[in-house]
């Protein structure tokens, strides 16, 4: 069966100018306990990746720069 | 490199004690393990990262279960937590946790964790429970993942992040030998062989679907997928009470606690639209949860946690607690709602069931030593059997598993284990990277979820039962034949798939042996509404036996601290009764 990709909002928003995964941090996508986060090949920023999130916060509170934002995902808000 | 490219490989490492599961428990017997032979070797793995894994990612706001000389007794612990589980209790292995729980909260407090103190300088103990007195604040409750990790480093415990177990593995005679496991990030294999094993791997907290429809909006730390129920089950370890179902009362859609053990000392309370209590206590019992239910269905819902009625100081102070440990994403919550405390009371709702000893009393079934029915293997925390656990005796019970599996590894050599379970189990774990078209994982776990709450979801109908059981089986048949996989990170969702069906079907298969209802609303069986002592006042024991999920029964333990006959059924008066 083919498949397709479904498009989603994602709960979890990583303000670029204040984003220091290009200079090697990768704290947000080492604690994440849903392993949802990435840093992006085109951009060397993180990202999240996946829509698996269970807004619990350590990307945010443990970010060195304050660039990670957690929003509450859209289908609970 | 493309993203989670899968890496074929298999390596091999060895251990003397290897704790599976970095969250509560998990570190806590990592820790005691070391201590007691500081020259071996302690390997910690997790699955995501031991720094903010589990159920207290973001910390905790207090202990719910804290036996404090002055306060509570040991006697008096284990007689209400006895009560509160309908008599189904071994009281040795709770007993042993009321009178060590003090010594671990003294242990917590060395390492830098703080408890809430009166101005006398003794810890300010608020009573939650139906009859004693058990629940501590933590002031600085955002700091135990952090405190705890310290601690870990200190005494130089191999950590290893993102492998996820999937498989234990014995030798010829039963006994542990150690766990096959797989890189979450690259699909790479790890044998770690063992002489003692720790489960501590938490709840089966993605059995259910949230109402919001959001498969990661779970009570639960969605991370906790039921892997170790899985991994203990094909092992042939003895699940006890897995009919004893987790479902409490939340926040309704953020799914998370609201939180009546923090707010009800205070005089917060749960109320109905009519803004009347219904029940006694806000404790977590399957009692209470069954009133709770019965005025959702009354036409008196919604219900609400109400606390607009306190002083504003005592607000702010609730507040600041709430949104600042354990889910401090409520106050986002609330503010994208409109709700202030100050004005506006909580809308509740049920949450979706799963396994978890923590609130509950099901669980991989443990001895007062922490020890499995499989020589050399432990259990710890949510998924282990002692009943309503919580964040503290997740703590204590771990230390008493690293130390008696510490004591187990200096006595034994290595067990030998077939290398043909090994190969048996990496073609099992990769098979859905093997395959070229298939339905992805996050559509098996979808609809298995959606089956558990259609069919499983008390009250227990057994023709419903039945009905479930033959879904579920066809999901499975999907899920082994068709299931795919396109880089590492579906991998870990299609594992642990594969761990939400088996407790899927563990569900079924204990909820249909015991024919009784027990447990208020945990085991709610509508052929069966009556308590029944006289044939089922005992354990179930769940167990693979020649391939096949069977169910016992196993005698309750003689008390240790008996129960009067007009004690024994206050947690049924639950309901408030109306007063001429």
């Amino acid at each position: 069966m083919p498949l397709a990709s479904y498009q989603t909002s994602v709960p979890v928003v990583v303000d670029d100018a204040k984003c220091i995964a290009d200079k090697g941090c990768t704290v947000c996508v080492d604690v994440c306990p849903l392993d949802v986060l990435r840093i992006s090949d085109m951009t060397n920023k993180a990202y999240m990746a996946y829509d698996e999130c269970w807004y619990c916060m350590p990307c945010e509170a443990d970010c060195p720069t304050g660039a990670v934002t957690v929003n509450i995902p859209y289908l609970l808000r | 490199m493309a993203l989670d490219q899968i890496v074929d490989g298999l390596s091999e490492v060895s251990c003397d004690a290897l704790v599976i599961g970095g969250g509560t428990a998990g570190p806590m017997a990592a820790l005691k393990a070391k201590l007691k032979n500081p020259k071996a070797n302690v390997v910690l793995l997790e699955k995501a990262n031991v720094k903010r894994s589990g159920a207290i990612s973001m910390g905790m706001d207090g202990l719910n279960n804290a036996v404090i000389p002055g306060y509570a007794t040991p006697e008096q612990y284990t007689k209400e937590i006895t009560i509160a589980n309908d008599g189904i209790v071994d009281q040795k292995a709770v007993y042993k946790y009321a009178q060590n729980c003090y010594g671990i909260i003294e242990e917590l407090d060395s390492f830098g964790i703080r408890f809430l103190k009166n101005e006398n300088g003794d810890y300010a103990v608020k009573k939650v429970h139906h009859i004693g007195t058990y629940v501590l604040p933590m002031p600085n409750g955002e700091t135990v993942k952090k405190a705890l990790y310290r601690q870990l480093r200190r005494a130089r415990i191999l950590i290893s992040n993102r492998y996820m177990a999937t498989r234990l593995l014995k030798s010829a005679d039963g006994r542990i030998a150690g766990a096959v496991s797989v890189n979450t990030r690259t699909a790479e294999m790890l044998v770690i062989k063992a002489k003692a094993v720790i489960l501590c791997m938490g709840a089966a907290g993605r059995l259910g679907l949230p109402t919001s429809g959001y498969m990661f909006g779970t009570y639960e730390n969605a991370a906790n997928s039921g892997d170790g129920y899985s991994m203990a089950y094909h092992a042939g370890a003895a699940l006890a009470n897995l009919e004893c179902y987790q479902i409490n009362p939340l926040i309704k859609d953020y799914n998370g606690p609201a939180c009546a053990y923090v707010a009800g000392p205070f005089g917060a309370f749960t109320a109905n639209n009519e803004g009347s209590r219904f029940i006694e206590c806000d404790y977590w019992s399957g009692q209470m949860m069954l009133e709770f239910y019965n005025e959702l269905l009354s036409g008196k819902g919604p219900v609400f946690l109400q606390l607009k009625h306190l002083h504003p100081d005592t607000i702010s102070e609730i507040e600041s607690t709430l949104h600042k440990v354990e889910r401090p994403t409520r106050g986002l919550f609330q503010q994208g709602r409109g709700v202030d405390y100050r004005n506006d009371s909580i809308e509740m709702h049920i949450s979706e069931i799963g396994f978890c000893s923590g609130h509950s009393a099901s669980g991989v079934f443990v001895d007062d030593n922490a020890r499995t029915t499989v020589p050399g293997l432990y259990a710890a925390g949510d998924m282990a059997s002692v009943p309503h656990n919580y964040m503290l005796g997740a703590f204590t019970n771990g230390a008493v598993a690293g130390i008696d599996a510490m004591e187990f590894a200096d006595n034994h050599d290595f067990a030998e284990f077939d290398a043909a379970d090994v190969a048996r189990e990496r073609d099992r774990v990769m098979a859905p990277t093997r395959r070229e078209d298939g339905i992805p994982p996050n559509q098996v776990e979808y609809k298995t979820r959606r089956l558990v709450n259609d069919y499983l979801q008390p009250p227990k109908v057994t023709r419903k039962y039945e009905l479930g059981m033959r879904r579920l089986a066809e999901a499975r048949q999907d899920m082994q034949e068709h299931m795919i996989a396109r880089n590492a990170h579906e991998l870990l969702r299609a594992l642990e798939v594969q761990s939400i069906m088996d407790c899927a079907d563990m569900a079924v298969h204990a909820s249909l042996y015991r024919e009784e209802s027990r447990w208020g609303l945990y085991h709610w069986r509508t052929d069966f509404p009556e308590k029944d002592n006289e044939n089922w006042f005992c354990h179930t024991l769940l167990s693979k036996q020649n391939g096949r999920m069977t169910s016992e029964k196993r005698a309750v333990e003689p008390y240790v601290v008996p129960i009067a006959d007009d004690e024994k059924d206050l947690y049924d008066k639950q309901r408030i009764r109306a007063t001429a």
